[in-house]
Order: structure tokens, then sequence, then C-alpha cells
């Protein structure tokens, strides 16, 4: 049974979970189960899923890769795009290079103080997610000024057939990581590296280039993904990116991508995504009071890290 | 023992580090030494110091605890609701038993998700601290409560002219003194170093380790009581902003945060770098606007500073 278990793949696991939660939430709120409330939570999972796109390239690096200044990149992210494009159509892609390039620096200074000076990756960014907000704060001094442009809140929010333009976007960000991952250089030495560095120099492998390309890539996908947040949020506050921090840790962990590094999938992280945010919705249709839909949402989380979060026996 | 210390190179660069911060912070503030003022920097310190030591244990055996916040959150309203401000000594040892068993069975409950169940501890403990913060929120659902002005008095006295706090730290320390001695943080040490190695020469891994947290929830609710003295009162998310600082000041401190080395001495140095850090910008007239930014360059300079060191070392060699 056990071995059976343990040969399914986590993000199909995990999307069985997502479908299961969603029937039971049915069963308890039956206005809960229905098309709209379907699309909708996919297209709230949409958001944390690409958000966590960088953070399951970091962790499949290994190394105790762990990316904790995506919550503060993708409130810059946003705030970037509000400011750059002053609410206009012409100056989206100017704020789509402005912010492609802050996350990239902000990801290149992580990747280098983590390889070159050695720093841990846990602390590297969790310092760097400081300078972030230290920096949007004395920039800005709490006044945002800008708008939201019209054309990305259509492409975030329009609808095609029905589905809302987020879904799209997520299902080309999937089928983009799936490509990296699975049909590219970079994925193989991505994996080679995850799995052991010492073997993965020897046979070749530029290990430093990876990792400091890895962290650039994360600065980069939580700056996009923060765009993309904003034409749904349509505003910008200091605090909007870090929700995400922690659910982007977890979503990649439920979706069965070990922490230990070399193992993973974005397609796990999607189903992962998934997962937390059907369980938060359900509590919160649920009307339960804060405090239980904490412990119940702790709880869920307890459990599903059991079925695939477990470490090796000696790591 | 003064030269064991000093040849212990763990403890070199903070200490370093902690004399710059003091100098500058009593140049920018003369009266730094005044007991009064002493006393007042003491007293936000010790909370931390205590967390970060429990912290410094848990991660010297390769784990890490990201739900210390809670933790210290949910014994804080226990104590607020099982002691009033007319409570006498006995609710108040009834306050003390049960909050420090409450820390121990939260402790536990990471211990066997991690060590137990093998949960890997960033997300388990993550996931634990949505189950305490809840809790919390239950037993106080309004921040409120207060404590008998005997106690709050007593947390800023200063008997023999030495401030309370201060004896805490040297209670801390002597503690830490005789816990690196036993056993226990020998086979923590041995693990952190290697998991593998350490179950073949006999320690029982999990067993250990599952330990190590449940010391980590006593920390936890030492630091509560501390901090509760302090303020006065109850809110059931008091500690959520203590969890991140304690992990960087254990790594200011020396400690690797793969484990197998450091100390409590290097966190409590830590607590105290990070507190003066604050004391500094304040002193040197930062802008407001511009403290965040500032307080988290130091920050991030101090931990690259050994490295940056070393960098530098290398190149030369």
């Amino acid at each position: 049974m056990k071995a059976f278990i343990s040969r399914i793949p986590p993000a199909a696991v995990a999307l069985v979970l997502s479908v299961l939660l969603f029937f039971a939430g049915g069963l308890v709120q039956p206005d809960f189960l229905n098309a709209a409330q379907a699309i909708n939570i996919v297209r709230l999972a949409a958001f944390l899923g690409i958000i966590a796109a960088g953070q399951t390239l970091v962790i499949i690096a290994g190394g105790e890769g762990i990316d904790l200044s995506v919550g503060a990149v993708v409130t810059l992210g946003a705030i970037l795009t509000f400011m750059v494009s002053g609410g206009n159509n012409e100056g989206l892609w100017l704020a789509v290079l402005v912010v492609i390039a802050a996350g990239a620096a902000i990801g290149l200074v992580n990747g280098l103080g983590i390889v070159y000076i050695r720093i841990p990756p846990l602390v590297m960014t969790l310092g760097m997610a400081g300078v972030v907000q230290g920096t949007i704060l004395a920039v800005t001094r709490g006044d945002i000024p800008g708008g939201v442009p019209r054309a990305l809140a259509n492409f975030v929010t329009g609808r095609f057939l029905g589905v809302p333009g987020a879904i799209y976007i997520w299902a080309v960000f999937g089928l983009a990581m799936w490509f990296v991952l699975q049909r590219t250089r970079y994925g193989r030495e991505l994996f080679a590296v995850g799995v052991n560095r010492r073997t993965a120099a020897l046979s070749g492998v530029n290990v430093p280039g990876v990792v400091i390309l890895t962290y650039t890539l994360s600065g980069v996908l939580a700056a996009l993904g923060g765009l993309l947040l904003l034409g749904f949020t349509q505003r910008v506050f200091l605090t909007l990116g870090e929700s995400y921090l922690f659910p982007s840790i977890a979503a990649v962990v439920v979706g069965g991508t070990v922490l230990a590094g070399g193992r993973g999938s974005y397609f796990g992280t999607m189903a992962g995504a998934l997962v937390l945010t059907m369980t938060e919705s359900l509590l919160r249709a649920m009307r339960m009071g804060e405090a239980y839909q904490l412990i119940v949402f702790g709880g869920i989380l307890v459990v599903l890290l059991s079925v695939y979060g477990r470490q090796r026996q000696s790591n | 023992m003064t030269r064991a210390f000093l040849r212990n190179k763990t403890y070199l660069v903070p200490l370093l580090l902690l004399l710059v911060a003091i100098g500058l912070n009593y140049y920018l503030q003369p009266n730094f030494f005044q007991p009064r003022v002493l006393n007042g920097n003491l007293r936000v310190m010790l909370p931390l110091m205590v967390l970060a030591a429990g912290q410094a244990i848990v991660i010297i055996a390769g784990g890490i605890d990201l739900s210390v916040g809670a933790m210290v959150s949910l014994v804080n309203v226990t104590l607020v609701t099982l002691i009033t401000r007319e409570s006498g000594p006995p609710e108040m040892l009834l306050g003390a038993g049960v909050a420090l068993l409450l820390g121990a069975a939260a402790g536990a409950l990471n211990g066997v998700c991690v060590a137990f169940l093998r949960l890997q501890p960033i997300v388990t403990t993550y996931a634990t601290s949505f189950l305490f913060s809840g809790v919390a929120l239950i037993i106080l659902p309004r921040p409120g409560g207060s404590l008998p002005r005997a106690l709050t008095t007593f947390y800023r006295s200063a008997p023999l002219g030495i401030p309370a706090t201060a004896f805490g730290i040297v209670v801390l320390l002597l503690l830490w003194v005789l816990l690196r001695r036993t056993r226990f943080m020998q086979n923590l040490y041995a693990i952190g170093g290697s998991a593998a190695a350490a179950r073949a020469s006999g320690v029982r891994v999990a067993l250990n380790s599952f330990f190590s947290y449940v010391a980590m929830g006593v920390f936890a609710a030492l630091a509560a009581m501390m901090l509760t003295l302090s303020t006065g009162s109850g809110n059931s998310r008091l500690g959520d902003a203590m969890t991140l600082p304690s992990i960087v000041a254990v790594v200011l401190g020396g400690t690797r945060l793969a484990g197998g080395r450091g100390g409590v001495v290097g966190a409590v140095i830590g607590v105290a770098i990070l507190t003066i850090i604050r004391n500094l910008i304040t002193f040197a007239n930062v802008p407001t606007w511009y403290q965040t930014l500032f307080d988290a360059v130091i920050i991030l300079l101090a931990l690259a500073g050994p490295g940056i060191v070393r960098l530098i070392r290398e190149r030369k060699a």
C-alpha cells in the first residue's frame, strides 16, 4: 500500500485532493459547488502559482535553497508597474522592462551573496527582503503615485470563453516552466546541481553560474508575479506581496518538490497552489471564525506535508 | 575559561561587531551607560535573547523553528488569562507552571512532526504556527488583560543597583554553560554536524532532535513570560514579529544554519547587535522613511562581514 502511494506523482495527489476538497465544500455549503466558484478559485491560485514558480527553481537547486525575498519583490513589481506606467497603456511595456530589470538585479545580488560570500540563502534573501521594503519606503514615503493600465487589468481579469485571462497566463507559465525544466540544458544542470553540487561540478556543470542564474530567475518571476497581481487587485499597498511568501514555499513542498533539492516539478507546485487556495476558500465559505480557520488551515497543511513533505531517512 | 573563549573563534566576529555597535551607540547617546537607559535597553533585549537561545539549540541540531513567535503569543495570552491584576502568588505560580507546560507541549508537537514523522522543519513549523495562532486567538479574542503591579515593577527593578534583566541574562548564560556540558547537547552538536555519523556512533537521532524542539518550546514560554512582564498585557499576535529576528540573531552570532556549530552566547550577542542597530538609527536622526532601509542594509552587511573577510583572505592566498 505504502509503496503504491509513493509511486503516484505528488502533483496528481494534490490535484485529486483539491477536487475532493471542492466537493467536500459542496456538502457543507451547497452554494460553494458551482462552475463560477471553481473558476474563481483557480484564478486566485494562479497568482500564488506564478509567484511560486521562481521558488520552485530555487528549491530544486538545493544547498538549503529558499527565497524569502519573493514577498517584497512581488510588492516591488506591482509598485513599479503602478508608478512607471502611470496608468497609461503606452507605459506598460516600459513598466514590464523595468520590472524585469529590477527583479533580475535583486535576484542577482541574492545569488552573488549566496555563492561568493556564502551567506546562507535563508538569511541572505530575508535580509534582501528588508532592503527592498526599506527602499520602497524611502523612495515612496508611503505615497505612491501612478495607476493601473487598463490593458493590464483587461489582460488579467478579462474573460475569453468564460475563463479569466489569469488562468491562461498561468497555463502558459506552466508550459514554459515544463519546457525549461525538462527540455533545456539549464533544466538538466539545475537538477544535477540540486542532487549533488560536487558531482555536478565534476561532470562539467558551472555550478556557481547555475545557482546565480536560478536566484536571478526567481527575482524576475516574482517581480512579474507582482505586475500580474496588480492587474487583479488594481491597487497597491506596502504589504501586497507579503501574504504570498510562505504560501509560495508551502505550495512547492505540498507539490512534492523536496526542500533538500534535486527533485520536483512545476506541475506539482501548480497543484500545491491549487490545494492551498482551495482549502482557504473552503474555510472562508464555511464562515468559520478566524481562529478556527487558522487552526484548520494549519492542521490540513500538516496533513498535506506528511503525505509528501517527508525527508529521507538519513539526510 | 577566558582563554578558551578567545581561542573559540566562533564568537570573535560577533563580539567585535557588538563592541563597534556599542561604541557608536555611546558616541551618539552619551548617557548609554546610565543605569536607567541601560535597563531600558536590556528590558527590550531579554525576551528575544531567551527566544534566540532556544532557536540556537534547534539550529545547532540541524533544525529550525518558524513557530516560535506564535508560541510566544500563545503563552502570553494564556498568562494574562490565568493571572489578573488581583492575583496572588498561588495564581502566579500556577500561571508560570501552565506556561512552561504549554510551551513544552507546543514544542513536542513540532518535535513529533519533524523528528518522528520526518517532516521538513521549515514548512512544518510554519504550518503549526497557524495552529498556535488560532488557539491564541480563541483564548484571547481581543488584546487586553493586565498583570499585578508587583510583577511588572519587579521586571523594571534594579536590586543592588543592577537591573533585574541583567541578572536574567547572567542566568541565561549560566544555564547554557551547564547545558552545553550535558550529553544531550553533545548529541545535538553531533546530529547537526552529520545525522548519519551520529546515528552510526549510537546517538538516538530522532529522540534527541525531538527534545531539541521541546527545549525550544520551554525557551519560548520563558521568553513569553519576560515579554508579558515587560508589556503587562496580552495580545494574540504579540510574538509574531519575533520569529525572523530570532533566526537572524542566531546567524549573526556565528551559528551555522546548517547545524553542528555555534551556541547560545552567539545568539545573545546577536540580539544585542540587532537591538543596538535600532538604537543607532534612532539616535543618528535617520529620517523616519529611511529607517527600515538603514536597518536592513546594516544587518545584511553584518551578515556578509565574515564572508567578505574570508573572500579577501582567499584572494590574497
